[in-house]
């Protein structure tokens, strides 16, 4: 790509011809469908899973276990298994030693990085030892799409159906879990065998989409598109709901996009993807600078919602600044301020120049 | 259904032992029902556990521990539990109303949206911390301030008869803590629900409550706070010289210099110190 830009606009075409190809279009679509309805199915997964892969900070969780995933994957090749059961075994036995070692996703880092290269070292030497087609030991890493057959899609849409299933079910204690989790174990949220349920299901929802998008780039297909999502709202069913959009945006329009190419699916599914985060991002800062529904995250914006402003005096509403402290020392005193902040007017009646106190996470 | 004559909290003889430590040992105390009570000690002494203990989170190493004349177990829905202050990560997907939510319903299964009666009470619940003007804001954009009212909203979802809060009040400035202490101590006269209040600083609560238990390297005190916050008795618990000192109602306790065994007391040195 790089290189393209200084070569002469011949090669330039050359390149743009090679990356987008539509010749007999229909034919292939229809030849493919059963790929573009794979698609379709792991673009809801992703998008559904993601957030609440995203919630529990287990963005690591799920590379970790994609390569283990990979593995398994790599041995079924080699033992002349079906590749998709392959992934699922190893995906599945690298989410249970994840999931029964760590109680909660983003607390086992060290774990996942051990089990990681492990996993991929593993795989290589699997595909090191396989005698086949070696378009097929690539594929497992970077995607593919053309070998989805009708029994592969059945196998993805029963495996969508598990993992949707299972999380409407657990919906509301693993948010519970997963965003606020003293207060859940308080509760008496069962929070290991949540947890220990959430990896099974990230692990089978990892091994479907490494049929795909392969073992390398599930990222973008379960972290990505939640992860626009959350940019741009921060109401729970909204994120799910656009995370879902855009996880399909990704994948649908990455296939439709590779499908008469040669070239494999992932670097568009990869590129959709990122090109909706960064927009949102974008989108997200912008609102938040400018609009009134968002709250300023960094210092001295607007931090009143819905338009309204903020009524004087009722009740002492509170002034922003402890926000960004963890366990600073205890305040109490006479003072009350314990990180030492000066903060200018009186927090009965927080104005403007209060908000420059807030601290940006 | 009065419950008078049942007392909120019974331990009986309890002890709490982590391995070789002991935290804390032959317990026995009564907590009324409606009273306002206060957990104190330093860091370490056991205080959260004891917490942690009526929540049915941890067991009791020896002795009873009953909460409403039953055995403490594991989501009590007549326990309400404000947890001290923590920062959420700016990107979590959560409005203000949907942590209120989670204390509604966000122990029972299946997705439970669009529930108009959940709606309802989160509206209330909002109102009556006065929370309802950021309802819509991510939860990770509000000071510590506004978060802990909205603690106490999710605690009251269930109507709790007793109120656990953990070091509740603890990194807000003066003025969120006399509110948020306010909210707490107006639902326990309205409905007549036990406080039980972990901290280590008494001042911010100290107008409402009306015992003490203070515990520190393994001893306790239980009274009233005349009996418990005084030089004697503090000295006695923590085996070395210890300074309470009463000033405008509030403590100061000034703790012996550091390698006399007491060096947790500093932990109410801040007044001292302002």
């Amino acid at each position: 790509m790089v290189t393209a830009t200084i070569a002469p606009v011949l090669a330039l075409s050359g390149l743009w011809d090679r990356v987008f190809v539509f010749d007999r279009y229909g034919e292939l679509l229809h030849l493919l469908s059963q790929s573009v309805l794979a698609g379709a199915i792991l673009g809801l997964v992703g998008g559904v899973i993601g957030t609440f892969i995203l919630m529990r900070d287990g963005a690591f969780a799920v590379h970790g276990i994609a390569e283990l995933s990979f593995a398994g994957a790599a041995l079924a090749l080699l033992l002349g298994f079906d590749v998709v059961t392959g992934s699922l075994a190893g995906s599945v036995a690298a989410a249970l030693v994840i999931g029964l070692l760590g109680a909660r996703a983003g607390h086992h880092n060290a774990l996942i990085g051990t089990l990681m290269p492990f996993g991929l070292g593993l795989g290589i030497l699997f595909l090191a030892l396989y005698q086949g087609r070696s378009a097929n030991k690539f594929s497992l890493l970077t995607g593919q799409i053309v070998s989805v057959d009708r029994a592969q899609a059945l196998e993805m849409a029963v495996g969508a159906v598990v993992v949707i299933g299972a999380l409407l079910v657990i919906w509301r204690p693993l948010t519970f879990a997963s965003v606020d989790p003293d207060v859940a174990a308080a509760k008496g949220v069962p929070m290991r065998s949540l947890s220990l349920a959430f990896m099974l299901l990230t692990g089978i929802a990892v091994a479907l989409s490494v049929q795909v998008v392969g073992a390398l780039l599930v990222m973008a297909l379960l972290i990505t598109p939640a992860a626009a999502a959350v940019r741009v709202t921060a109401s729970p069913l909204k994120a799910v709901l656009l995370a879902v959009l855009f996880a399909e945006l990704s994948m649908v329009g990455g296939i439709l996009l590779a499908l008469a190419g040669s070239l494999p699916i992932s670097p568009y599914v990869t590129t959709i993807s990122f090109a909706i985060y960064a927009v949102c991002r974008a989108v997200g800062a912008l609102r938040r600078r400018f609009s009134q529904s968002g709250r300023a995250g960094g210092a001295g914006r607007s931090r009143r919602s819905g338009g309204a402003g903020r009524p004087d005096g009722s009740g002492g509403p509170d002034s922003p600044g402890e926000a960004g402290r963890a366990d600073g020392p205890h305040a109490g005193g006479p003072t009350g301020r314990s990180d030492g902040v000066t903060r200018p007017g009186d927090p009965g009646r927080p104005e403007e120049a209060a908000s420059s106190a807030r601290t940006d996470r | 259904m009065t419950t008078h004559q049942t007392p909120s909290v019974r331990l009986e003889n309890a002890s709490l032992s982590f391995g070789e430590r002991t935290l804390w040992s032959r317990l026995d105390l009564e907590i009324e029902q409606g009273e306002y009570f206060a957990v104190l000690g330093p860091n370490g002494s056991g205080k959260s556990t004891l917490l942690k203990a009526m929540l049915g989170l941890i067991g009791l190493s020896g002795g009873s521990l009953r909460i409403l004349d039953r055995p403490a177990r594991r989501g009590n829905p007549e326990i309400g539990y404000v947890p001290q202050q923590r920062p959420f990560p700016s990107e979590a997907p959560l409005r203000a109303r949907d942590l209120v939510g989670l204390g509604v319903d966000g122990h029972r299964w299946g997705p439970g949206l669009f529930s108009a009666t959940r709606r309802r009470r989160v509206d209330e619940l909002l109102e009556r911390v006065g929370a309802s003007e950021y309802a819509s804001v991510p939860v990770g954009l509000l000071s510590g301030g506004e978060q802990q009212r909205l603690r106490v909203a999710q605690a009251l979802a269930s109507r709790p008869r007793i109120l656990l809060c953990d070091e509740a009040l603890l990194s807000l400035d003066l003025n969120h803590q006399q509110a948020v202490s306010r909210l707490i101590e107006e639902y326990r006269r309205e409905s007549g629900a036990t406080v039980v209040f972990v901290t280590h600083e008494i001042n911010p609560i100290i107008d409402d409550v009306d015992r003490v238990l203070y515990l520190a390297n393994g001893r306790f005190r239980a009274g009233s706070v005349e009996d418990v916050m005084t030089t004697r008795a503090l000295s006695a618990l923590y085996g070395a010289r210890v300074e309470v000192v009463k000033v405008n109602g509030r403590y100061v306790v000034v703790g012996a210099g550091p390698g006399e065994g007491a060096e947790d007391c500093h932990a109410h040195d801040v007044e001292g110190g302002a």
